[in-house]
């Protein structure tokens, strides 16, 4: 059954093609349905192929299936083959699941737009790359999807592009992306010189019988991060991904939260082999820039007046500590918080969809209120999802972040200290979108008066006649899905003992035995986890009695330096304006006149030789007939001149 | 006097020599196609007298060659002038020359 591996991307790929031929042809629902239909095909497949790789042994969980060869070029060979074990097979699970409920919540949530067709189309088509990204068997093919749903991020992004500020999000995306691009490159480069191959596997089997230089690991590992820097949106390329909430909003559930941005750490840990063989302090490094980064985001979200980059910072802070697992080489723990993760944050970005759908579009949270009971299927599932990423028992987002920080305590208390502070800071503003978002009383209705002075107030409508309501069954169905499985995604792997690390017995075949084992005490352990459970009581506490009790002043938490992200984002804008684009534009010169102007002056020296030599050839037969006679009589004296005596 | 086969030889060369200067130095294509033709029958007479002097028929072989080719070569060079006399008054080698560069 493994062998249908790949009918998992096919789906996508056949859905995204009928649709892109269908055109404009078909009406409203029904290219939403085709799409959601093919997802569903895909998740389907995917769980054909879980249950039958469930029903083998543990060791012969690892298949390559080959299509075709793609590139072959002498000994080197690139081939259209995936790479079926249980690690692909989980992202490709939830990536196929949490993909479906999006599909089908899309179908209400874009009902009426213009472009209906095209964002299915698109939204199959990122299934597809995301896909081949996770299946692919060698760097080439994952470095297709990788740019694959790149592309697609871009497309979606700015996919109401009528807006410049929309298209101008989605720029900044692709370009920004493109540094990480670079860093992929270089490192597809170097395992291709230093390995000859670019085959996983194959890959892994030379790491194990030749000596490789640990300086080489380690500078692939550093540029493979590089990548993931890029996709996972960290300190400092995640400029991207708090614009990218420019796009409609389930996109940023299902790329940015959920998949595409987790491609980062998943192409990490595809490589693991390659990271144990790297230097210590590589490592290190991984680890600490996913730590500042969680904590870094989570000081912006604290002070966010917008529902979706509240959201999107969180997934920021998110992304930084699965990192900081990778980085402590905790392989099982990234991916536990990753799927964890998808459904809770697919969930609270779903629900602010149905927030913004249900208020015409508004996305400033001091303009709701009061929404609990107006909209209580999404308020409820909502809070799930609060509950959840703030790391509340027994929901998931509590066991999956609990581990990370025991490896982090395990690695360096100071990285556990971050840890720790990040997940006060998660409990508090989500604490406070929550109360903002669903109770205290409304604030929508007389939002009108003030809507003059906003000066970035796009809604368009006057917010005085807004009547929210609660969104379709195609809507809310995925919401209580995902709520579902946000409640219980932490039963895959509990810390109690080894027979209920099911996940981390699942990934061996992936993970090759190099995941960092834990020298903890069992003791430590509880007091780690009441450690954790105090910080997030404390910062639902703040939370709580700042914003629904007022009894602490808000102003204290929302310093405008955290709502201007530290500045950062305008610090490189202006860096990157100014003397960066001088120095830009000083490569391009040199460019143009050294580099072009060698280019240049090769034909130029052509042109003129042939200018001269071509009046030899004037068009005159008796010319030409000399010519000829002059070279016999030329031939005629140099044999004669060998042949006498 | 016995005539050897330098006189042959010598025969051929004069033919030679004035086939071609008379293709350097005329203008009218017909006289220079009969410049080329004399230039090629002298070439027929080199090859001919050696093939006797050396007892071997090759010389008179390739003769036939040589007049097959040059057949050919006249049929193409005359409908050339044709075709270029049908759009010019007179013909001179001299005005043919717009593939000049």
């Amino acid at each position: 059954m493994i062998d249908l591996v790949w009918l998992i991307p096919a789906f996508p790929l056949l859905g995204f093609l009928t649709l892109i031929c269908l055109g404009r042809s078909v009406r409203e629902p029904i290219s939403g349905w085709l799409a959601t239909t093919a997802m569903a095909g895909s998740f389907l497949s995917t769980l054909i192929v879980f249950i039958g790789m469930l029903l083998e042994e543990n060791e012969n969980r690892q298949t390559v299936f080959t299509l075709f060869d793609w590139i072959p070029a002498g000994d080197f060979k690139v081939e259209i083959g995936f790479l079926a074990d249980p690690l692909s097979i989980t992202m490709c699970l939830f990536i196929t699941g949490v993909g479906t409920l999006i599909h089908l919540y899309s179908i209400g949530y874009m009902h009426g737009d213009l472009d209906f067709n095209r964002f299915f189309t698109y939204l199959n088509l990122f299934a597809f790359s995301m896909l081949m990204l996770v299946l692919g068997d060698n760097l080439l093919l994952t470095f297709l999807g990788w740019e694959g749903v790149g592309a697609c991020s871009y497309l979606l992004i700015s996919f109401w592009f009528s807006d410049p500020a929309n298209a101008t999000a989605g720029k900044k995306a692709f370009i920004t992306n493109r540094v990480g691009d670079w860093g992929f490159m270089v490192a597809m480069f170097l395992i291709f010189f230093n390995f000859g191959s670019l085959q996983y596997l194959e890959i892994f089997d030379i790491l194990g019988s030749n000596q490789i230089a640990e300086t080489t690991t380690t500078f692939i590992v550093l540029m493979l991060f590089v990548g993931a820097v890029g996709k996972s949106a960290q300190f400092p390329l995640y400029l991207w991904l708090p614009d990218a909430m420019a796009g409609p909003t389930p996109v940023s559930a299902l790329i940015h939260a959920a998949t595409m941005v987790t491609s980062g750490v998943y192409l990490l840990i595809r490589v693991n082999p390659i990271m144990v063989e790297a230097s210590a302090w590589s490592t290190g490094l991984i680890a600490w820039v996913g730590a500042g980064t969680a904590l870094f985001a989570a000081s912006i979200a604290v002070a966010q007046t917008d529902i979706k980059k509240v959201l999107a910072y969180s997934t920021v802070s998110q992304l930084g500590y699965m990192i900081l697992a990778v980085g402590c080489g905790a392989y099982t723990a990234a991916i536990f918080h990753m799927i964890t993760h998808a459904f809770f944050k697919a969930l609270l970005f779903l629900g602010a969809g149905s927030v913004i759908h249900g208020m015409d579009g508004e996305q400033d949270l001091r303009r709701y209120g009061g929404l609990r009971s107006l909209m209580p299927i999404t308020a409820g599932t909502f809070i799930i999802g609060w509950l959840a990423i703030a790391g509340v028992p027994p929901f998931s987002g509590f066991w999956s972040k609990d581990e990370i920080l025991a490896f982090a305590w395990d690695k360096n208390p100071l990285l556990w200290l971050v840890g720790i502070i990040t997940a006060l800071l998660t409990a508090f503003y989500m604490t406070r979108q929550v109360i903002l978002t669903f109770f205290g009383k409304p604030r929508y209705l007389d939002a009108g008066d003030d809507a003059g002075d906003d000066a970035g107030d796009d809604a368009g409508d006057d917010a005085g006649d807004v009547q929210p309501h609660e969104s379709p069954w195609t809507m809310t169905l995925p919401l209580i899905a995902l709520a579902f499985l946000s409640v219980v995604g932490g039963l895959i792997q509990l810390p109690f003992s080894s027979s209920t690390k099911r996940l981390e017995h699942w990934l061996e075949p992936a993970t090759f035995h190099n995941e960092t084992h834990l020298h903890l005490s069992s003791s430590t352990l509880w007091v780690l986890a009441l450690l954790t459970l105090a910080a997030v009581a404390i910062g639902i506490g703040i939370g709580i009695s700042t914003y629904l009790k007022e009894k602490i002043d808000r102003q204290i938490f929302e310093k405008p330096i955290l709502n201007n992200a530290w500045h950062f984002d305008s610090t490189v804008s202006k860096v990157m304006g100014g003397p960066g684009f001088k120095a830009f534009e000083a490569v391009a010169k040199f460019d143009k006149r050294v580099i072009d102007g060698a280019v240049d002056g090769t034909g130029q020296i052509v042109k003129k030789t042939a200018f001269i030599l071509r009046r030899s050839q004037n068009g005159l037969v008796r010319t030409y007939a000399l010519g000829v006679g002059i070279g016999a009589v030329g031939l005629l004296i140099w044999f004669l001149s060998r042949t006498t005596i | 006097m016995i005539i050897t086969t330098t006189w042959y030889l010598l025969l051929a060369a004069v033919l030679f020599s004035i086939g071609t200067t008379g293709l350097l130095v005329r203008r009218n294509p017909l006289i220079m196609f009969m410049c080329i033709e004399l230039m090629l029958n002298a070439v027929n007479i080199t090859f001919v007298s050696i093939g006797s002097h050396l007892n071997d028929l090759g010389g008179q072989l390739a003769v036939f060659f040589v007049l097959v080719v040059a057949a050919a070569e006249v049929v193409v060079g005359l409908a050339l002038v044709v075709a270029i006399m049908r759009r010019r008054s007179r013909t001179n080698a001299d005005d043919l020359k717009i593939l000049g560069g």
